[in-house]
């Protein structure tokens, strides 16, 4: 036994060291994956028996509208969304200065993202209050009619990206800041020589190093974009009439919420949901790894 | 030192000794009572209860609201309590269903209930068998502004052209007649509810939530539009979508609204808002149809002993005092609600006793609450088109086809 250990110390460390991860990893993700599509195939209550039903609860949906809100509302969210990443690189870019005090700025730039999304919910529901709240306040002094943006099914999902948008940008703002700790100053000095400024001395000398902080960015941001829930929970909880749902939260609906019962079709949800998070991840990811191996 | 230890020790023993007790006799309550005076009225239950029976020891879960109508099912199923509210009707159906409540009817046999609790048995009844004890239930009607009626020289509204008058003369006030707040759905339901009661009357109301009726019925069409009739007089707040139940209670008090469709629970949130008894009053929604006697709505809630409870024996005799008339009667005043025990005595609250004399001579039947009484899905479709067709009133006939399609669904 020892002298097994020995001879095969180099190769069974790395394993013993991933085992927990890993273990948790397919406890926790990897199985729950495969359960999930399974009871995607029964109608269930979540409380009795299980009754397999093919796949009907997909059949369902192709014709549910409430899922093709659902489904709108992520495609929305999902590109409205990425508007954080240019955002968090300006804040981040203006606040990469030295002058007194910076380190207070940039925690108090970082302070939406501290907060928790319940409160960031809470608070633009009263800011979006029709009656009483500051955006109407300020649509009044230009003379605007009120607006309930929450309670308009045109506006709502936008009037909640909004709110979304807010700790997202602080997140890829401090993704930025890190980034900008580690761009080469030679490499600026060298570009100044040459005499490049402003905006090209952005585009071809610092975005470049910037690749790490913008693929982390993006990432975070669209699978923020895509489990975006509790915002839409707390602001509208879907409504008006489902007009704010996003597959996140109408998954949610039909399997746990107060009236939901229908684990199946909520799986179902989930399966699409995982499925367009793959497609696009993985095409992502695909990229990722054939830039990296251009260099 | 020594003195120390010893008083240590006897307080260990005290303490192992009590613990003891309290495993022979333990008995666990989860309750979603948090509000304040449900949370009183919970308190002093358990204590009487204790006091009674001093060999048990009760261990109570308080939850919050929201958190408990999803954490029941859990609960229910992993680590079930001994004792657990929740509600009478078709709410309680699922986890009847599931074989996760278990049937009292021997409490109702051996306590007289059948005779004390008849009013609410149907309601309790699941397949013969009834499956937990009410000890509460409160009416709904339209809760308004007595002062500002009088100033406006309304006249408390009887029937639907009153009613339309009503508004009318609200509206040319600058008042809003009717608050309300949909956010949450729930209340738009009430609304529709009475309406349909009124219109099509209770066996047809009933008909509808156990899904034997068409959505698309024109008896249906007609109830939507005696509401659109009152969506177009402007009737209601506007922006209700945004709104919940307790932030359109603010216009009720500031004066800018005059009416709200409510339970009998919006008059405790209405007094702390500072309206006084002279100011705030109630009377039963109006007459649509001559012909169709009048129903009301009167929600019950119940104590349920779950199947995998572990001390059956107490908490049945737990139930049996819940039903008690003295207990009910001390409960309800607490509660602010009526008591279901036929031998208990209503506060003389000027509310309770409104609601009292109105549920006691109803002689159209009494609903439950279209989320009660309809099952989940259905609920929850319906509560949400109604919302939608009080603010697109002119997508009525989609709004129909699609819970006509949920119908076809929900009950196989």
């Amino acid at each position: 036994m020892r002298d097994y250990w020995r001879a095969n110390q180099q190769r069974l460390a790395p394993v013993l060291f991933l085992l927990p991860g890993l273990l948790m990893f397919l406890v926790y993700v990897v199985v729950p994956i495969f359960q999930s599509v399974s009871i995607s195939f029964y109608a269930w209550d979540g409380l009795g028996e299980k009754e397999y039903v093919g796949i009907a609860n997909y059949v369902e949906l192709m014709d549910d509208e409430a899922f093709y809100t659902s489904l709108k509302n992520n495609v929305i969210w999902l590109v409205l969304y990425m508007l954080a990443i240019p955002a968090g690189l300006f804040v981040a870019l203006f606040l990469n200065q030295n002058v007194r005090g910076i380190r207070i700025y940039k925690s108090l730039f970082f302070f939406p993202f501290v907060i928790s999304q319940v409160v960031v919910g809470l608070v633009f529901s009263w800011f979006y209050d029709p009656s009483y709240g500051l955006f109407n306040k300020i649509l009044g002094f230009f003379g605007a009619d009120p607006m309930a943006i929450l309670a308009d099914e045109d506006w709502v999902t936008y009037g909640i990206i909004i709110a979304g948008l807010w700790p997202q940008t602080a997140y890829c703002m401090i993704l930025y800041l890190t980034g900008l700790n580690a761009v080469d100053s030679e490499q600026i000095e060298a570009a100044r020589l040459d005499n490049a400024k402003g905006l090209k001395l952005l585009w071809y000398i610092i975005l470049p190093q910037l690749r790490p902080a913008t693929f982390i960015a993006m990432v975070v941001t669209i699978i923020g974009a895509l489990r975006s829930f509790d915002l839409v929970s707390i602001m509208t909880n879907g409504g008006p009439w489902g007009s704010s749902r996003v597959l996140a939260f109408y998954m949610y609906e039909q399997a746990f919420s107060e009236y939901g019962f229908r684990m199946g079709y909520g799986a179902a949800i989930a399966v699409v949901l995982f499925a367009i998070m793959m497609i696009y991840i993985a095409a992502f990811l695909y990229k990722m790894y054939r830039d990296e191996r251009g260099h | 030192m020594l003195h120390n230890k010893k008083t240590l020790a006897a307080l260990f023993a005290a303490a192992s000794m009590m613990s003891a007790n309290a495993f022979s006799g333990e008995l666990v309550i989860n309750t979603d009572t948090s509000d304040p005076a449900p949370k009183a009225a919970f308190e002093a239950l358990i204590a009487g209860f204790e006091a009674e029976n001093p060999d048990v020891t009760v261990t109570w879960n308080l939850f919050d609201h929201e958190g408990y109508k999803t954490s029941i099912r859990n609960f229910l199923t992993a680590d079930a309590p001994d004792l657990a509210n929740w509600y009478a009707g078709n709410r309680m159906l699922p986890y009847v269903n599931a074989g996760l409540f278990e049937p009292v009817d021997d409490v109702w046999e051996a306590n007289g209930l059948n005779d004390s609790l008849a009013s609410a048995a149907a309601s309790m009844t699941i397949d013969g068998k009834k499956w937990g004890v009410p000890y509460t239930y409160y009416n709904w009607g339209v809760y308004y502004r007595q002062d500002i009626f009088a100033a406006n020289n309304i006249e408390v509204p009887t029937d639907w052209a009153g009613f339309m008058a009503a508004g009318e003369t609200l509206n040319a006030a600058g008042i809003t007649p009717i608050t309300i707040g949909t956010k949450y759905l729930w209340t738009a339901a009430g609304v529709f509810d009475y309406l349909n009661l009124r219109t099509n009357g209770y066996d047809f109301h009933m008909a509808l939530t156990k899904g034997e009726v068409s959505w698309t019925d024109d008896r249906v069409r007609a109830t939507m539009t005696n509401w659109k009739e009152l969506v177009d007089a402007g009737f209601f707040l506007e922006n209700h979508a945004a709104y919940s139940w307790q932030e359109a209670l603010a216009p009720m008090i500031q004066g800018k609204a005059a009416m709200y469709v409510m339970g009998n629970f919006a008059v405790a949130p209405l007094r702390d808002g500072g309206l006084t008894d002279d100011q705030l009053g109630f009377f039963q929604f109006p007459m649509i149809d001559s012909s169709i006697p009048m129903a009301e709505e009167a929600p019950t809630d119940t104590m349920h002993i779950p199947a995998n409870a572990k001390n059956k024996v107490d908490a049945k005799r737990f139930l049996a005092y819940l039903a008690r008339a003295d207990v009910q009667t001390e409960m309800n005043s607490t509660l602010g609600q009526l008591p279901i025990n036929s031998g208990s005595s209503v506060s003389d609250d000027k509310f309770l006793q409104a609601g009292y004399e109105m549920l006691s001579t109803t002689d159209g039947g009494i609903a439950q609450f279209f989320d009660r009484d309809a099952p989940a899905e259905m609920a929850s479709a319906g509560m949400e088109g109604f919302q939608e067709f009080m603010v697109k009133p002119e997508r009525l006939d989609t709004i129909l086809e699609r819970l006509e399609k949920t119908r076809k669904r929900v009950y196989k």
